[in-house]
């Protein structure tokens, strides 16, 4: 592997991955590296564009790396994953995409994530974006994930976007049965004049389906960011939406939640902080002897953590 | 080590500080008390650099300070614990701990730091610097930051307050220690007798004004006696 790939593969959270058990490593669009267990399967679709990862009913303890790098500017593509997680498993999928772009033309990465979740299942699924390089050409990244939940099934999502992505459109799309309970942490932050946009759709249509959805995202510079949420409550059913922005500099933050009850015990809770540093914050750590432009990254890096 | 010459502050054409004039000493413990609006607040945002005055002068140990910033005198030695304790999010206890001493810090450091403000469970230290955890509690946390950095000159801001009886006999010790121990100067503002009790200085301040400074045979009487006409009116 050369060193750029390892690199990449370290800022995604994957720089030990070929001691793990399963994985699939996929370089400019092609499959170089890939290893799966008896519990674990992984295939590649028949067109190439992605792969199908089957977990056995009864996994426990699974564990699977997805990671994905782009290193030649201009390239585009568009990737279908999907995981078949059988009853009562519970896997951790750990997936990322790093792109590193040194020259003037733009480099796209479209991952669409589809998780079919059987009875009891559980899913901890991280993700986390990143993008490098000095070339001029933008680093895209559109990620769309779904997500289908039978009854008694769990899943918890945390995606972090920190550095280096100038344009990112994601789409989280899901549908809880009874019993179930999906947890969303989001991380993002902007910078100079990129571009970040994030839609939750949430059906609850289970009893007892809940849902937590946190955002925290800074936008510095001249980014900007939009946050939409649209949870529909079909049922005796819990959601709770918090979108929480840091804006510094010229960085705009625009939050539009919906939130839509079509049963009388649906219970549905947005709330949004969009707003700059406290001044309090940056007093106290000054008190403690950190310059304010220190004090700022202290409190960016704590809330972000 | 400590001097203000003549500082006043006016805030929306209103006098908030008027001509004050006090010299500090080290090793020495002050106790700054007076009615609620009366400037104490204001004067210690003043000797730490989050106000500036609009005249006046700060010296310390002889050396101009007027117009150094908050985060530039902390560097020479100030601390400061706010009234109102900060909240942040993501940061822990301990990173908190970690900041306030700007170097290494281990478990058991950050323990010791944590005991002398009646904190004993390891569990606090992982807990986030937010409002789940109680007034009380954030409120000695802040003062654990100050006494993490043993500065040269301490300053609480009401460190009773919203502090439940059993850590208050805690906060006592940890003045008593401070005074017994520290080659800097404090000053508390306080409103608790028993604090009052243990100043080398007690400052009475009203209306922006040094209304009497003095040692505690002098000032508790009138402090009492004063405080008893406050009432009456
Ligand atoms: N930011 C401010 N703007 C206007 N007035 C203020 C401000 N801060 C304090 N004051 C006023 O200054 C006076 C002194 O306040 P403070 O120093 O908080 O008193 P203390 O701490 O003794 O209760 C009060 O009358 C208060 O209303
Ligand atoms: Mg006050």
């Amino acid at each position: 592997m050369q060193e750029t790939d390892k690199s990449l593969l370290e800022q995604i959270g994957a720089s030990d991955i070929e001691t793990s058990e399963v994985y699939n490593i996929r370089k400019n669009g092609k499959c170089i590296g890939r290893k799966t267990n008896p519990y674990i399967d992984i295939l590649s679709k028949e067109d190439g564009k992605g792969i199908d990862v089957h977990v056995k009913d009864n996994t426990l303890f699974g564990m699977v790396h997805i990671p994905v790098i782009v290193t030649e500017s201009g390239f585009t593509e568009s990737v279908y994953n999907d995981f078949y997680i059988g009853k009562n498993s519970n896997v951790i999928i750990i997936a990322g995409c790093g792109i590193h772009n040194d020259h003037h033309k733009n480099a796209t990465h479209n991952g669409i994530h589809r998780f079919y979740l059987e009875e009891n299942a559980k899913v901890k699924y991280v993700e986390k974006h990143y993008g490098e390089g000095t070339g001029s050409g933008d680093k895209i990244l559109n990620p769309v994930t779904e997500i289908y939940m039978k009854k008694g099934s769990m899943m918890t999502m945390d995606t972090v976007q920190i550095k280096g992505v100038d344009s990112t459109n994601r789409e989280t799309f899901a549908k809880l049965d009874d019993d179930t309970s999906l947890v969303v942490q989001e991380k993002v932050l902007t910078s100079n004049k990129q571009f970040s946009k994030t839609n939750f759709k949430v059906k609850l249509k289970g009893k007892n389906a809940s849902t937590h959805i946190t955002s925290r995202s800074v936008a510095t510079d001249s980014s900007y960011q939009e946050f939409h949420s649209n949870i529909i409550g079909k049922n005796a059913c819990y959601a709770h939406v918090e979108c929480d922005a840091i804006i510094k500099d010229q960085g705009k933050v625009k939050a539009i939640p919906e939130v839509y009850a079509k049963h009388v015990d649906a219970n549905l809770i947005h709330e949004a902080a969009i707003g700059k540093i406290a001044g309090e914050q940056l007093l106290k750590l000054m008190s403690l002897g950190f310059t304010e432009k220190e004090a700022e990254e202290v409190i960016i890096k704590g809330f972000l953590k | 080590m400590l001097e203000l010459k003549d500082i006043c502050f006016e805030k929306e054409h209103k006098k908030i500080l008027d001509h004050i004039n006090l010299t500090f000493d080290p090793k020495r413990f002050y106790v700054m008390t007076g009615p609620n609006g009366s400037g104490k607040s204001t004067l210690v945002k003043i000797i730490m650099g989050i106000e500036k005055p609009d005249s006046g002068q700060i010296l310390f140990h002889g050396k101009d300070i007027t117009h150094l910033s908050l985060d530039e005198r902390a560097r020479l030695g100030f601390g400061y614990a706010f009234q109102q304790p900060v909240t942040f999010k993501g940061i822990t206890v301990f990173d908190l701990l970690k900041l306030a001493v700007n170097q290494d810090l281990d478990k058991e450091e950050a323990m010791e730091i944590l005991m002398r403000v009646g904190i004993t469970s390891r569990h606090y230290l992982e807990r986030e610097v937010n409002h789940s955890l109680s007034g009380g509690e954030l409120k000695r946390i802040e003062i654990a930051t100050v006494l993490a950095r043993k500065p040269l000159v301490s300053i609480f801001d009401e460190p009773e307050a919203g502090i439940d009886l059993w850590s208050f006999q805690s906060l006592i010790d940890v003045f008593q220690q401070i005074e017994s121990t520290s080659k800097g100067m404090t000053l508390v503002i306080s409103h608790q007798e028993r604090i009052l009790n243990i100043a080398d200085q007690i400052i009475l301040l009203e209306d922006g004004k040094i209304k009497e400074v003095g040692n505690r045979d002098k000032m508790m009487p009138l402090i009492l006696n004063h405080s008893k006409k406050m009432e009456v009116d």
